[in-house]
């Protein structure tokens, strides 16, 4: 019977070849544009680190003065400054806790006559691996005494590892980085979490393809190597000690693996706040402990020009189906005669309603097939863009499996009104006017 | 005509009507709100930086094993090399003119603080925010600067500090925007400020007509004019110099330049992006505004297309049904520009409707988009000009089967359907 069903719609479709065409180019325009967008939107707000992200958390103080603060109103600072984040560090209320800061260095081949070139980097404090699920190729991370003592170590990514070795095994090989030489102690799996949460605040790319190497923080330090972004909150005479400058430029990350460790560590930071106040360090009361996701939104991570891609592209697509509606409802419409007829020989409304539904179904997939290929087109103009985050658009079988349903259901719904009409219809009078 | 007959005919297509009024309320309301959002993007890309930007271009290098200290000794050796590489390129056949700078108009890369007219004030508090440019005596002649007032930097007034070093100029040269909002009167030149809550006077000695601050950001829209240039060499361990070439010379002055540094001192990095013409610098800036602009035009356009082909499909049908009727009426004597008037003048009666409804969303729209993204409030031009577009677009559309319609023989009325 089906078969049967089938068989009409496409001798109804052929009917009216033209109109057919466009109503299935209306929809697979809409959805294409719609599911571009969804893409690139999806992308930009996903989790970067999925079997994580819930346990992470980013604290925040407020050293600045009381000029301008507002009680209640005023957010503490993105970043932090090196004394508070030391205290932090050394504190060990959090299972794992890391600082960090950007680095750019300058990598220097062991051939003579290779031109230097620069790599983005972080530096940062032992529990970063650990703390991120940063996976190992080969070798491992660095000590907290290393960090202490600091050791001249470096970690550097499969990309890295891939232009200098070849691939292979490096761990124990020298590397000369800034004139001086480390010792790479350890080579990542390809590791680039998207965005790149750790470095928001910090004023490093949002996303791409990872740092090419890790140092000690303390060992960047060493080597007078600022930091990406400096804030100062006062008058500053010496911006070489950053580390006793009223300056903030590092981030903190801590690890908490339930919600009473969540609570006691925020009780922790506002009792340090407190006693800082006391001593006149301090002059803002306020902390705040973000967990990952909730420091992006914060951040406003997410370009508001891929959410109002999105709001335009979902704008189209109720456009596009409204379009298909009324096509499809004007088609059927005049089909009065040939409805009286099959109900004459007795088609029950089922099957009438079943087969409009069927008709209505075709152009849904064949609007989603199209819709489709566009959608991939649309990618493909998107992974063309410059953008930072642009080489990652790809359409995933999740989306597809959505795209099919968008197309479906937009159809169908396109095809709930013509069906009920067609299927209400008395048959007697429409035979009569033939 | 009397449009009582059409009324009554529209209601025997209840749905088809409200559908394409409905679609035409929607198109009209993202209609005018994209070419809202076009003209914004494009009149941010339109203004004018203040520079001479043709033949203008950028070169970022830094030296390998270059001193790193911030003593006297190290400092002194890094404007040494500086110094050489500024001869090296005003020897250049090529080139114009050359300056030390830090950043450009549009490059990503700013240094900002704030301004005040007393000294020690809160940083965060200044009179005036401002982005610094520094640069030596031929900056203003590099970057083709208009000086309104007073004079520009001799070689005299040039210093050199480390790049980490806080003291401030005791003359610099500022933007006339940022003048009038220092010194609304009119009469900043000689005046002195205080550079980011510092309480070293400096002593404001010429005003450029106009120079955008390096940053294109929102969070800078504040203060886009507000520039202050000082006479300073920034020594640290990479260099920028804004080149002008010689007009015509460009592409052949960037090419001297990377072989004339590398001669000169082959110890340093000059990467694959080093060397960036003004062009470019201007393109990558406003990429992002562009293709915005690019993609909500063409969501227009084919928005715009659907809603015609729907047009077109829907009447078409209507014609469709009332051969008989239109036979019937050409039969009683009506001409064929009556039919087309009538077709016409129904679809003008649906798309009025759907208009007037669109005119509502559109505005409401708006508000959101204000809301959300921080974005104006839309003139009523806009409105109106979607408006006329959408009115335009249904009559167009209507047309040919309009016109089918009328071609309709008064002999059908005498068939059977």
């Amino acid at each position: 019977m089906f078969g049967y069903y089938l068989d009409l719609a496409v001798r109804s479709l052929k009917r009216n070849k033209m109109l057919t065409a466009l109503m299935i180019v209306t929809l697979a325009l809409g959805i294409g544009a719609s599911i571009t967008t969804l893409a690139v939107l999806r992308l930009l707000s996903g989790d970067p680190l999925p079997q994580k992200s819930s346990r992470l958390f980013y604290p925040q103080l407020d050293p600045r003065p009381l000029d301008g603060y507002m009680a209640g109103q005023t957010k503490p600072d993105p970043m932090m400054t090196y004394q508070d984040a030391m205290y932090l560090l050394h504190a060990r209320r959090a299972t794992r806790q890391a600082a960090m800061a950007v680095l750019q260095s300058k990598i220097i081949p062991s051939q003579p006559n290779e031109h230097p070139y620069f790599a983005d980097g972080m530096m940062t404090t032992a529990d970063f691996f650990a703390m991120f699920d940063a996976p190992f190729q080969y070798g491992s991370g660095w000590s907290a005494d290393d960090d202490d003592s600091r050791s001249a170590v470096v970690v550097i990514s499969d990309f890295l590892n891939d232009k200098l070795f070849g691939g292979s095994n490096s761990v124990g090989k020298m590397l000369n980085i800034d004139d001086r030489q480390f010792r790479i102690i350890g080579v990542l799996k390809h590791w680039a979490p998207q965005p790149r949460f750790y470095a928001v605040a910090l004023r490093g790319h949002d996303y791409g393809d990872g740092e090419a190497l890790f140092m000690p923080l303390q060992t960047a330090r060493s080597l007078d190597k600022g930091p990406g972004d400096v804030e100062c909150f006062q008058d500053v005479t010496d911006l070489i000690h950053l580390e006793t400058a009223p300056c903030e430029w590092l981030s903190v990350w801590v690890e908490l693996n339930d919600s009473a460790a969540v609570t006691s560590y925020k009780s922790f930071l506002d009792g340090y706040v407190k006693e800082q106040i006391s001593l006149g360090r301090f002059h803002r009361p306020e902390t705040s402990l973000l967990n990952l996701m909730g420091w992006l939104s914060d951040q406003e991570v997410v370009p508001s020009d891929a959410q109002l891609q999105t709001y335009l592209a979902f704008g189209f697509l109720l456009i596009c189906i409204v379009n298909t509606v009324a096509l499809l409802l004007a088609k059927c419409l005049r089909r009065g005669r040939e409805i009286g007829v099959r109900r004459a020989l007795g088609a029950t409304r089922g099957a009438i309603f079943t087969q409009f539904m069927v008709e209505a179904g075709i152009v849904g997939l064949t609007g989603g097939v199209l819709g489709l290929a566009l959608a991939e087109l649309g990618l493909m103009g998107v992974r063309h863009q410059p953008a930072e985050y642009a080489s990652l658009a790809r359409l995933d079988l999740q989306m597809f499996l959505v795209t099919f349903a968008v197309a479906l259901v937009a159809s169908l719904i396109a095809g709930l009104l013509p069906a009920w009409r067609a299927c209400v219809i008395a048959p007697a009078p429409q035979l009569k006017a033939a | 005509m009397t449009l009582h007959p059409m009324i009554a005919a529209l209601r025997k297509h209840k749905a088809g009507v409200v559908l394409i009024a409905m679609q035409i309320a929607l198109t009209l309301a993202i209609v005018c709100n994209a070419i809202f959002i076009i003209y914004a993007r494009v009149d941010n890309v339109r203004r004018q930086t203040g520079l001479d930007e043709d033949n203008l271009f950028l070169v970022t290098q830094q030296w390998v094993g270059a001193p790193s200290g911030d003593d006297p000794a190290s400092i002194q050796k890094l404007d040494a090399m500086q110094r050489e590489d500024l001869n090296t390129l005003r020897s250049l056949p090529d080139v114009e003119s050359v300056s030390p700078t830090n950043s450009l108009p549009l490059f990503p890369s700013s240094w900002n603080g704030a301004i005040s007219l007393k000294p020690g004030a809160e940083l965060r508090a200044g009179n005036a925010r401002s982005s610094y440019y520094f640069g030596d005596e031929a900056l203003l002649k590099t970057l083709g600067l208009h000086l309104i007032a007073g004079r520009d930097f001799t070689v005299a007034d040039v210093v050199n500090k480390g790049m980490r070093d806080p003291s401030e100029p005791h003359l610099v040269i500022v933007t006339k925007a940022l003048a009038d909002k220092l010194f609304p009167q009119g009469d900043a030149l000689g005046k002195v400020i205080y550079l980011d809550g510092g309480s070293m006077p400096t002593t404001i000695i010429g005003e450029v007509e106009r120079m955008q601050v390096p940053s294109t950001g929102s969070w800078a829209s504040t203060f886009v004019w507000n520039s202050t240039i000082e006479p300073i060499r920034l020594n640290g361990n990479f260099s920028r110099y804004a080149i002008r070439a010689k007009p015509g010379r460009l592409d052949a002055a960037m090419t001297a330049v990377r072989a004339a540094l590398y001669a000169s001192n082959p110890m340093r990095v000059l990467d694959d992006d080093s060397i960036k013409s003004f062009k470019d610098i201007r393109a990558e800036a406003y990429r992002a505004d562009i293709g915005m602009a690019v993609l909500m035009g063409v969501v227009c356009l084919i928005l715009l297309a659907v809603t015609a082909a729907g047009i077109v499909g829907l009447t078409s049908f209507w014609v469709g049904q009332r051969h008989r009727q239109i036979g019937v009426r050409r039969a009683l004597g009506a001409r064929k520009i009556d039919i087309l008037h009538y077709f016409q003048l129904e679809n003008l009666m649906i798309a009025g409707t759907g208009a007037v409804i669109g005119i509502v969303l559109a505005i409401g729209l708006n508000r959101v988009l204000m809301q959300n993204f921080a974005m104006d409030r839309m003139p009523v031009i806009y409105v109106l000009s979607g408006l006329a577009i959408v009115m335009v677009l249904g009559q167009l559309a209507v047309f040919v089967p309009a016109r089918r319609a009328s071609n309709v023989p008064p002999v059908v009325a005498t068939r059977a359907a």
